[in-house]
């Protein structure tokens, strides 16, 4: 008897699992109905709806209050693009692009390739130098509206040491932005030298080996070796600079909040200091819409430059 | 941006492991570069804690070195006052709901988009990922109109929620990922077993989810702890405000001394860099390396 029980079930254990997995998809409804929900209404109504109504409102002259009602067409828009303030804020994200890629990347490549050689306390540098990236944006800025202080500041202090009269960088509208971009690397360069860090470690020991063996020297190594197949790292840390680059609002606040006259807007802080402030909803979607375009087209030509690549 | 790999998974504390033995020359040419960087990024963070600790006369005269006098006042005033304190509760606060909520939701969704085939999943499945296309400033005002028709101004859900929403797409990219690569032997032997797709969820797949889990709730603590627009739009009660907000209007209070503003920066930030020397390995890993799968 009991031998003809584990035989039978020894012998159906082949169409076991198929019956019983039928049976089992069909019980996949409650897990989707409890599961699914929750996130899909919270996106739904926080994420999408509010950009589908940013292009909404962005046609409508309106202060937020009762529903919008005076239509303007693409008037915003005009008034965006007309408005020097907002060219600026163009200009100051196309530094930032700028400056991540022809001084953070140098910089964080550089260091990666220190810290990640045989010396002691690599390790220790390496937490150093992550340090500010782990900081709010707002301390960052903060510390260094502090640094660049012409009368209580280092800045100051080193002028002082000099005899030289107190310099106020953020208050000198050609010279802000520069002491901004400053502060942006500082904050950001650990970040990239930590990808730049996994892009070495991911790189086949054997080649540069190879390289060694047929009498390359180091700077070749480096040029003609490594630099080639860290491409993808190089390429991925662009693309964070321009993300960043294209949030960068934070850390304005605290510095000069985007001022002297306007010298030192961003995209971002020419839509809280234009559209929000003012309670211009219109405008200021109108802003986020453009702010939208410029993140998708980015996430899709991105895409697309890695898909052909990687 | 899915998928972007680089192959090596980032991993701060391993030893390096490239090329012979450096040369001395080149040694001391690698210690003084890496000494003179570390100086340019200690010396504004040591020169702010110390600052704190100087009177404004002599913070005038001396910004970089020790003080003369240690003014241990100007840091006791604060610690002693309520509202550090408050700020600082505001932000735990909002960070743990956003946290739970983000681990939650994006690992139930998730779960769904990895085991379960459905009408539209993969249609769905990009649709949560326009979220990471986007920062959540774009639609600022549009969200603020919307939680404020929600009656959700001013309070502490009224930040959660967005930063949640705006969180989905990362928690759910990386969720799916993982749950994905777990082996597909143990649940085909869970439903030989009987067991049913909740049950596998909460028995099998939570308790092997453990880096992921740290990993996204690393992410989401941050994000939120650090945030500045979403509260700034959204709260107006300074006793709600969270301490980036708070660091600001300390800031607007205490203008002209720039010593107390200096201790008010260092107690702030204290916590984080507590919390990233003791936790470096996984914070490091769990920021980057999030960054680089989303």
């Amino acid at each position: 008897m009991l031998m003809s029980v584990n035989g039978a079930a020894s012998g159906g254990a082949q169409a076991l699992p198929r019956r019983r997995k039928r049976s089992l998809s069909h019980s996949k409804w409650p897990v989707l109905i409890l599961f699914l929900p929750p996130a899909l209404l919270l996106f739904t109504v926080l994420v999408i709806l509010p950009m589908g109504e940013a292009g909404w409102y962005s046609f409508y002259n309106w202060n937020g209050y009762g529903t919008p009602t005076q239509w303007i067409g693409l008037k915003n828009y005009q008034l965006i693009f007309r408005n020097g303030a907002f060219t600026q804020a163009l200009i100051n994200n196309g530094l930032i692009v700028l400056v991540s890629v022809l001084v953070q990347i140098p910089l964080a490549l550089w260091l990666a390739s220190m810290v990640a050689s045989r010396i002691k306390g690599a390790l220790f540098f390496r937490l150093i130098f992550f340090l500010p990236y782990v900081l709010a944006d707002v301390a960052a800025g903060m510390i260094w509206r502090f640094v660049y202080d012409g009368d209580f500041g280092l800045v100051g202090g080193i002028a002082h040491f000099f005899g030289a009269d107190p310099p106020f960088w953020l208050a000198d509208r050609n010279v802000a932005m520069y002491a901004i971009l400053g502060v942006v690397v500082w904050k950001y360069f650990g970040f990239h030298m930590m990808l730049f860090i996994a892009g070495l470690q991911a790189i086949d020991k054997s080649v540069l080996e190879a390289a060694d063996i047929d009498g390359a020297t180091g700077f070749q190594k480096f040029r003609l070796v490594t630099l080639p197949l860290l491409g993808s790292t190089v390429r991925l840390s662009v693309f964070f600079g321009v993300v960043g680059s294209l949030q960068l609002f934070d850390m304005i606040m605290p510095l000069t909040g985007g001022g002297p006259s306007n010298s030192t807007q961003t995209m971002v802080t020419f839509l809280y200091n234009f559209g929000v402030t003012r309670m211009q909803i219109g405008f200021g979607s109108a802003v986020g819409v453009v702010l939208f375009v410029f993140c998708v087209t980015l996430a899709f030509s991105y895409k697309r430059v890695f898909m052909r690549h990687d | 941006m899915t998928d972007i790999a680089t192959s090596a998974p980032i991993d701060a504390a391993s030893a390096p492991t490239s090329g012979q033995r450096l040369r001395t020359g080149t040694q001391i040419y690698i210690y003084v570069s890496l000494i003179l960087v570390a100086g340019i990024v200690i010396v504004p963070l040591l020169s702010t804690a110390l600052g704190g600790f100087k009177t404004l006369g002599e913070l005038r005269g001396n910004p970089f070195g020790l003080p003369s006098d240690w003014q241990w006042s100007n840091y006791t005033d604060i610690i002693l006052s309520k509202r550090y304190w408050l700020q600082m509760s505001n932000s735990l606060i909002i960070a743990m709901l956003t946290v739970f909520l983000t681990l939650a939701f994006g690992a139930m969704a998730a779960f769904c988009f990895a085991h379960i085939r459905f009408f539209g999943s993969s249609y769905l499945l990009n649709y949560f990922l326009i979220g990471l296309m986007f920062p959540a400033a774009t639609a600022i005002l549009p969200l603020y109109i919307r939680i404020r028709d929600l009656g959700l101004i001013d309070t502490y859900w009224g930040v959660v929620l967005p930063q949640v929403a705006f969180g989905m797409g990362m928690s759910i990219m990386l969720f799916r990922n993982y749950f994905r690569n777990l082996p597909q032997e143990l649940f085909d032997a869970a439903f030989v077993d009987g067991c049913g797709y909740m049950r596998f969820f909460w028995h099998i797949t939570l308790p092997l989810s453990r880096p992921i889990i740290a990993t996204v709730g690393i992410i989401s603590f941050v994000s939120s702890w650090n945030n500045y627009i979403v509260p700034l739009i959204m709260l107006n009660s300074e006793s709600r405000y969270p301490w980036p907000l708070g660091i600001m209007i300390y800031r607007g209070e205490f203008s002209t001394e720039w010593q107390l503003v200096l201790a008010f920066i260092t107690l702030t930030i204290l916590p984080t860099i507590i919390a990233f020397f003791l936790a470096q390995k996984h914070i490091i890993a769990g920021l980057t390396a999030g960054a680089v799968k989303s």
